[in-house]
């Protein structure tokens, strides 16, 4: 849409110049040395795409491994600069290596850790120190939303338990670890729980992606002896989906793979869509997989009700107004065949659905879209 | 689903405007509800709508089958369906349902805060104004009939609490709700008297007789409305009292009601909002108010039939007599009296000006502000700022923004110490009055900036329609930091005010395209971002603003051009809006009459004299919420369904409680 204007051309124009982000990078290799070229900038590549992909064991080329060398070689780089032995960063990223912990925990756990070494000695320092901390882990990887989101919440947090001035400083300390531990803890269990009730025997449940909290809640369901059909779409390009219908296979609920583009023909058999969220932002709409769009599109145009789960900790203060209003995070594709040359590539693995959301499962309760902006407000003002 | 930007082909709320009277039955209602067939046929609606009755209301049921029919069709979740006597019962009943099936919309915004009653209702009566007086009649003479289950059908939807009250009184109150509405017009001088008398019988201070006093002054120029809200946000009990029984209740009740109520009652209305807008089509209420008005005006001869209950008046002699008055008035500070003239002249426009100016002649009032002897400074100065207020409404009417900072100032006043001498209680209140105007309209007007700029990229393509002072903040503040970006100024006749915008972005060397709002929809196309200012905006998220803002809007929309509004949080209303006509200000005729450049003089002589020829000039109109992607204040960007909690959460320490 935003091409339409004249002046845009003249801009990209320019812009293709200095940056060559856009440029036709055609195959993968080419893309994958610039990367490595330009390790300064690890932006290129989502980190957090990076790890699922590791996580999910289906990243098959060599790039990802050069990306990671990227990245390593940016973090050898800025450490000496931070010059502070302990490094938030480091931390974050031992955090963020288990596959069971949601990015904005491991963010928190950092920040706790960074609390438990900081040799501050009044509530101030501790928090510039952690403001500090925050902002490098941001900065890190700026197109994660549940990372900045995460950071956000927690020093929200801080800087309102500090502004209770009465107790001393080490009980104010010790409760803002609590308080971090609890983040930790806000389970997907009190999520599941509560998305029970929608999930009726016989029902069709198409899902897109591999979602925890998802999968939570459909093991619940599972448990709970619940008759159901789970659809899940195969989720390219790093196939998250398979990994979703081969852990449902396991608690013997009948799974059906369908390709991504299968889903319009599907739907009519589908009674609800579940989601996940990488981010829920200010409008009610959610950030998530590329194709959750889609699939929310096809859904409203049958009548299908949309379910999304996200914990709270992934509501962020954004309000994008279309698809090209995010930082794109990027992923590595692979279409299994080389793509031909001066072939542009769209490698964004997200998309934004602005609306045809019926109901957001959370851990603050079952939420309409538009609820959501009365929860941030709360939440940040 | 997703009420905010759901599908668009339905422009709801526009339909209830004003055609309804002129085209009496559209084409179809809306596609969805045909869709909706007989299995939806429960919600209290759609069987009037089917209804041969029911056919000059179908456009204007619209907003309450939103409610009901979307969430049938979209979702799954279950919905509680009345049991199939009560459909039987609505069935039969149908015909004197004309009115009762407003009772959803009513209620639906009669949760919502404080005054919204009164305009829903304003909105209606203007509407049906042929059908008005038989249905009251029928409605009337139903005293618990039709109303009863359209409340039963409701209520298990809605859940409140009002479940728990018997239905028979639930059902008697709708009724009074319904009927009394399109009655109160006529019957309102009468309630009115009725009132006074009780409240004469009962009061013992000479406090409230001299308040009474200074109430009859005043409280013509604020309105029934403020009136109306006064009882409305009580629970109802005095209502059903006064109409539909009067036999067993009345006298008990409303005595009873006036001992208790009535310290704070008065209490309430002394605080309350100087409505915008009285009913200018209640005779009596007008004959007062022109009693007591300064400025002397007289009605014009063409009134546009459906805005009879706005101000119309002859313009070009209100100043003259006004500036020659200037010595001899002293009721008046003059510094309010020269922010009214310059209001009048149209000096100052746009809201921010206007609240501004205002505010700083109220400070000027206040610094010159003596308590006379034997009286008590929050009172008397209260009833002072309520004389500057009708002033100022006579001089033009005031705008939303205006109301929301009196509000503010007669809180601030109220909340007064009494320990404090009146030097220092008018050193606080000046002071006051200046944080409001840094904070609430300066300060929010950079952090707006601060927020809005984050969404203009380069190489965007800029729409603005009108003149926007915090648009121009944000085009020149984002021009500034090095944006690359080309504006598109959409400008309407008469007043021209893109013009003015025009040249002070030229001038700071923005590139700048400049048309009229006939083109519009040619030069979307192109755009790439909406941005809008507000006057207002309403507890639904409808924006009130500059006429023409929502055919931009809506254009906007069709072309899936996000469309952005800046508004500081200061200027949000808790009422709530659904139409451009029940509230509303009409400019000059003369100026839609007259095109400039064409030799027109005797052209206009003619018309001047033809009696069918009614201009209308409509200075504001409502945009609804959907047209909207979001909007920019200064807390932050938000949708338009987060107004509410804005008002909830923020303004509570500010206005009222």
């Amino acid at each position: 849409m935003w091409r339409r204007s004249a002046s845009f051309i003249l801009d990209k124009h320019q812009n293709n110049k200095p940056i060559s982000l856009t440029p036709s990078i055609g195959s993968p290799p080419p893309l994958s040395a610039s990367v490595a070229d330009e390790n300064l900038n690890p932006n290129h590549i989502s980190a957090y795409y990076q790890t699922r992909a590791a996580h999910h064991e289906i990243v098959t080329s060599d790039w990802l491994e050069q990306a990671q060398a990227a990245v390593r070689r940016y973090l050898d780089q800025d450490s000496p600069v931070s010059g502070r032995p302990f490094s938030v960063i480091e931390e974050f990223d031992n955090w963020r290596q288990q596959p069971a912990l949601a990015e904005a925990v491991a963010a928190i756990r950092a920040l706790a850790a960074v609390i438990r070494a900081s040799e501050a000695n009044t509530m101030m320092e501790l928090e510039i120190e952690l403001k500090k901390a925050s902002d490098t882990l941001k900065a890190w990887d700026t197109t994660s939303i549940s990372l900045t989101a995460g950071c956000d919440l927690f020093m929200r947090y801080v800087t309102r338990t500090s502004a209770l001035e009465s107790e001393d400083f080490n009980s104010a300390k010790s409760r803002v670890l609590g308080r971090a531990e609890k983040f930790g803890e806000i389970s997907n269990k009190i999520i599941a729980t509560l998305s029970q009730d929608f999930i009726f025997d016989g029902c069709t449940i198409l899902v897109h992606g591999f979602s925890r909290v998802v999968f939570e809640i459909l093991k619940t369901a599972a448990q709970n002896k619940k008759l159901f059909r789970v659809l899940c779409t195969e989720g390219r390009p790093d196939k998250t989906g398979v990994l979703l219908a081969k852990e449902l296979a396991k608690l013997d609920v009948p799974v059906k793979l369908l390709i991504d583009s299968a889903v319009a023909y599907c739907m009519d058999e589908v009674d609800m869509v579940f989601v996940g969220a990488d981010g829920v932002v200010e409008s009610g709409g959610v950030i998530n997989m590329m194709g959750t769009y889609q699939i929310a599109i096809v859904a409203h145009s049958m009548n299908k009700p949309v379910y999304v789960a996200a914990e709270s900790y992934k509501f962020a203060r954004l309000y994008p107004l279309d698809q090209k209003d995010l930082e794109p995070a990027l992923q590595p594709i692979d279409f299994g065949v080389s793509v031909p040359p001066k072939v542009e590539v769209e490698r964004s693995a997200r998309d934004y659905t602005p609306q045809f959301l019926t109901l957001l499962f959370t851990d603050l309760g079952v939420l309409t879209p538009s609820v959501v902006s009365d929860e941030l407000i709360q939440l940040y003002l | 689903m997703d009420p905010r930007r759901g599908p668009l082909a339905v422009p709801k709320v526009r339909r209830v405007g004003f055609f309804t009277s002129i085209e009496p039955s559209p084409e179809t209602p809306r596609p969805n509800r045909s869709l909706s067939g007989p299995a939806e046929a429960i919600t209290s609606s759609s069987p009037l709508s089917d209804s041969p009755s029911g056919q000059f209301i179908s456009p204007v049921q619209i907003p309450p089958s939103r409610h009901h029919s979307d969430n049938l069709a979209s979702r799954a979740a279950p919905v509680p369906v009345p049991g199939p006597s009560a459909f039987r019962r609505q069935l039969a009943n149908d015909r004197t349902l004309h009115v009762g099936s407003y009772n959803p919309v009513d209620s639906l915004l009669g949760t919502s805060p404080p005054s919204s009653n009164g305009e829903v209702s304003e909105d209606s009566g203007s509407l049906f104004g042929f059908q008005r007086s038989d249905s009251a009649k029928l409605s009337a003479s139903f005293p618990n009939g039709g109303f009863n289950m359209t409340v039963a059908v409701r209520a298990p939807r809605e859940s409140e609490a009002k479940v728990a009250i018997a239905s028979t009184s639930d059902g008697r109150k709708k009724n009074v709700e319904a009927s009394g509405e399109s009655e109160s017009v006529a019957t309102k001088p009468r309630k009115e008297k009725e009132t006074k008398s009780l409240k004469e019988k009962t009061s013992k201070a000479e406090r409230r007789a001299i308040q009474e006093a200074q109430r009859a002054a005043k409280a013509a120029a604020k309105g029934e409305g403020s009136k109306r809200a006064g009882e409305s946000s009580r629970p109802k009990p005095s209502k059903p009292a006064k109409q539909p029984q009067p036999k067993k209740e009345a006298p008990q009740v409303t005595s009873s009601l006036s001992e208790k109520r009535a310290v704070s009652v008065e209490k309430e209305r002394r605080m309350d909002v100087p409505q915008t807008q009285m009913q200018y089509d209640d005779k009596s209420r007008v004959d007062k108010a022109k009693r007591r008005s300064v400025v002397e005006q007289t009605e014009s001869k063409n009134k546009v039939e459906l805005f009879l209950h706005l101000p119309q008046y002859e313009r070009g002699n209100q100043l003259p007599n006004l500036s020659s008055n200037i010595f001899t008035l002293d009721t008046i500070h003059h510094a309010v009296y020269k922010v009214g003239l310059q209001h009048l002249a149209g000096d100052i426009a746009g809201d921010n000006a206007r609240c501004i100016a205002m505010l700083h002649a109220f400070q000027e009032a206040i610094n010159d502000y003596t308590t006379p002897p034997m009286k008590d400074l929050t009172m008397d100065l209260t009833a002072k700022i309520n004389g500057y207020v009708s002033f100022l409404i006579e001089c033009r009417p005031l705008s939303m923004s205006m109301g929301n900072a009196i509000r503010f100032l007669k809180n601030q006043i109220r909340k007064l110490p009494v320990d404090l001498s009146e030097p220092e209680a008018k050193a606080s209140l000046c002071s006051e009055i200046g944080r409001f105007i840094d904070e609430k309209i300066l300060l929010a007007d950079k952090v707006i900036v601060q927020h809005a700029v984050t969404k203009i990229r380069d190489g965007e393509v800029l729409l603005t329609y009108g003149f926007s002072c915090v648009v121009e903040m944000i085009l020149l503040y984002a021009h500034e930091i090095g944006r690359k970006f080309r504006v598109v100024i959409v400008d309407s006749r008469p007043n021209l005010e893109g013009q003015k915008l025009l040249r002070r972005l030229v001038t700071r060397g923005l590139d700048c395209t400049y048309t009229h709002i006939n083109a519009v929809s040619y030069i979307m196309g192109e755009v790439t971002r909406v941005f809008l200012g507000a006057s207002s905006i309403f507890s639904n998220g409808t924006l009130y603003s500059q006429v023409g803002t929502a055919c931009v809007a809506m254009v906007a929309n069709a072309f899936s051009v996000p469309v952005i509004v800046c508004c500081e949080a200061y200027k949000f209303h808790e009422r709530v809006l659904l139409d451009s006509i029940c509230s509303n200000e009409l400019g000059d005729p003369d100026a839609i009459a007259n095109v400039p450049l064409r030799n027109n003089k005797k052209h206009s002589k003619t018309m001047d004299n033809n009696k069918n020829l009614q201009f209308l000039n409509l200075m504001y109109d409502s945009t609804p919420a959907e047209y909207i992607s979001m909007i920019v204040t200064d807390y932050g960007m938000i949708p338009p369904t987060s107004i509410p909690v804005i008002v909830r959460e923020y303004r509570r320490e500010d206005l009222l409680l």
